[in-house]
């Protein structure tokens, strides 16, 4: 076809202004892909990054629930129970594989060297076999994973880890013994490790669910649950349903059932145990989702800046690529071209250029991608999908505004202004 | 190539006129390029318009050439109004009715011979390359088709110029000093080509300044400070096929 003749021949020409368009193309569309790439999967790493930082679901009593809403305090395990045997439960729920970990509570009181200490009991690395025959292993060895412990987790009944702000209180260390005299009897434990969390828990030891159990006679009964589980940012929907669940329709409570909000999860974990209240932990929550909109809007300005600033580069070069051309136009014109014929012309020529430049652009972005995904979370970078055809879009945009001066300027062109200088 | 302009394909309209210029006027500002200036050209007819530089020969070809408007006045082509038209309906004459050729050739600089021949097919109706090869042919180019302009001389270029005026059989071809950068040999070429397309009926518009390609047609007009002070017929120069034109009216 004579288009695409003329188009080839044309290409051949001005190289060092193509290769100047290719590159502004490319160094755009690389850039604001690796953000885009980033920004559509950066959900999930924010999360999965967020959520090393603990728990996001707290389970009470629903006694210690009331009290704890009524008079704003951590009540910890103060009033009511919950059944140990039912923990289990918690990956038999709807969005039972999002749940990554969790781990029982029970603080008790016990004397040591003479002087009260808390003592909380808990799993550390606990095998557990769920009704559905899965398999896994949980507890604050993976929710408490930025602990750090000189010495050993406990491996045995009668091991426990000391907080570091206790053990250097008391002096002890790292394979000591120590004897733990509670309201119900007496156990003997060994020190496997001091661990320093940088919070209220260096004051704390931390014991096996069993030993705090029988210190404080509750056999079978855990204070509280923590859990970490994978969800899906708020959105207004899941605020709704947080404010009140009753007010949704049956559509909306369907699609807030099936999608892993927060509350979603914390709400069929009430619905798997028995007199226990599931509780989001707000902070954690929020601040996932205000870190993520905020990142996502940082890389979307980014991405946004980088193809205007692509745009401008390629307004300059067709502009001075045209006007060096404008005789050329003009002939055209003269023979009788219509105005969107050469508008065509030049625009495919940019076309083809900017495409081989994107094409370029969009491989060293998801390179970049890969890069920044390593960099920043430790692991790739998924490309979704969406990525190819978004920049295919945005680079298409870039180009046509890119070239709107320079059609300006060929609209305007008059042939017998260039080809007898009137 | 087949020569079947209007003029050719029905020789009785030979005669009749095909331009009507009446009181048209061009300013650019203060300056008057062409100051009320009037005329007919008939169909077949070979026109000469001389002049000084600055004289509004250019001006009055552009116009002529659907490549500009007048300031005030009426230009009829075939009986249409070319000073009403906006640039899309010029651009339709333009590409229907005209061949241009031009003193500096105007090539597309990155296509073919053949293909700038081609260009005015692409944008008149459909490319042909067999088509512009007999046209490149009939101009004695067939064997430089596939050169780029800056392989040709002088000359070809301008050969090739004519090719491409001619290869949509245009009523009307204007040529803007055609021999303003040829040699003698080639000026004579040239010349000779439009010799044929009179003898064929095509209407020839020549802006020259050169007294003896001036000559070669059978009606001068020459202008000054944009007005037309003096016309000269001369009836030796009638085509052979055809009948004898006459030339109208001058201010």
């Amino acid at each position: 076809m004579f288009f695409w003749r003329m188009i080839g021949r044309a290409l051949r020409r001005q190289v060092g202004k193509r290769l100047m368009i290719a590159l502004t193309i490319l160094l755009g569309s690389s850039l604001a892909t690796s953000m885009f790439a980033v920004m559509l999967d950066v959900g999930d790493k924010v999360q999965a990054e967020l959520s090393s930082f603990g728990a996001n679901i707290e389970v009470l009593p629903e006694g210690a629930s009331i009290v704890s809403d009524m008079y704003e305090v951590d009540s910890g395990a103060s009033s009511g129970s919950i059944r140990e045997d039912e923990l289990p439960n918690l990956k038999t729920i709807f969005w039972g594989y999002n749940i990554e970990d969790f781990a029982p509570f029970l603080s008790v009181t016990a004397t040591a060297e003479g002087r009260e200490i808390a003592v909380v009991g808990t799993w550390f690395d606990h095998e557990l076999s769920t009704a559905t025959g899965e398999k896994l292993s949980t507890g604050v060895a993976h929710l408490r994973d930025w602990w750090a412990v000189t010495g050993s987790w406990p491996q045995a009944e009668d091991e426990v880890v000391v907080g570091s702000r206790l053990a250097a209180e008391l002096g002890w260390e790292t394979g000591d013994h120590v004897t733990l005299d509670g309201e119900n009897g007496r156990v003997d434990a060994t020190i496997s490790g001091v661990f320093e969390s940088g919070s209220d828990e260096d004051n704390q030891l931390f014991a096996s669910l069993a030993v705090a159990q029988q210190l404080a006679n509750r056999s079978g009964e855990v204070g509280s649950i923590e859990v970490r589980a994978i969800t899906t940012p708020d959105n207004d929907l899941a605020r709704e349903a947080a404010s009140d669940p009753s007010a949704l329709s049956a559509d909306e409570w369907e699609t807030w059932y099936c999608t892993a909000y927060v509350g979603s999860i914390a709400y069929q974990i009430e619905e798997a145990m028995t007199n226990v209240v599931a509780k989001p932990v707000r902070q954690v929550a929020d601040t996932e989702g205000a870190i993520l909109d905020k990142t996502q809007l940082i890389m979307s300005v980014v991405a946004i800046f980088a193809m205007i600033a692509a745009s401008l580069g390629i307004a300059n070069l067709v502009t001075a690529s045209v006007m060096e051309r404008s005789k050329e136009v003009g002939l055209m014109k003269a023979l009788g071209a219509r105005n969107t014929s050469i508008v065509g012309v030049i625009l495919t020529e940019t076309m083809v250029v900017a495409l081989i430049g994107g094409i370029v652009g969009f491989g060293v972005g998801v390179g970049l991608a890969q890069l920044v995904g390593h960099l920043v979370f430790g692991s790739g970078i998924a490309i979704r999908p969406i990525v190819a055809p978004l920049m295919a879009l945005v680079i298409l945009l870039t180009v046509v505004v890119g070239c709107l001066p320079s059609m300006r300027y060929l609209l305007k062109l008059r042939p017998a202004q260039v080809l007898h200088g009137r | 190539m087949t020569q079947n302009s209007t003029a050719a394909a029905h020789p009785d309209l030979l005669g009749e006129p095909i331009y009507s210029v009446r009181d048209v006027s061009r300013r650019y500002g203060e300056l008057a390029a062409l100051d009320r200036v009037s005329l007919t050209i008939a169909r077949g007819e070979w026109l000469s318009i001389v002049g000084p530089s600055g004289s509004g020969k250019s001006t009055l070809m552009n116009i002529l050439g659907c490549m500009d408007s007048p300031t005030d006045g009426i230009v009829l082509l075939e009986g249409e109004r070319l000073d009403k038209m906006g640039e899309p309906e010029l651009a339709k004459v333009r590409r229907q009715k005209i061949g241009l050729i031009f003193q500096q050739f105007h090539l597309v600089q990155h296509l073919t011979a053949c293909e700038n021949v081609m260009l005015a097919q692409y944008y008149h109706s459909l490319p042909d390359e067999k088509e512009a090869l007999e046209a490149l042919e009939r101009v004695g180019m067939a064997e430089r088709a596939t050169h780029l302009p800056r392989e040709l001389s002088g000359g070809e270029q301008q050969r090739v110029c004519v090719a491409r005026a001619l290869i949509n059989h245009p009523d009307v071809i204007l040529a803007d000093e055609p021999t303003g950068n040829l040699d003698e040999v080639n000026e004579r070429v040239v010349i000779d080509f439009f010799h044929q397309l009179h003898d064929d009926g095509t209407t020839l518009i020549v802006v020259t300044h050169d007294s003896e390609v001036a000559a070669q047609g059978q009606r001068q007009i020459i202008l000054e400070h944009g007005r037309i002070v003096r016309e000269t017929t001369d009836l030796s120069n009638t085509p052979t096929k055809g009948k004898p034109v006459r030339g109208v009216e001058a201010r």
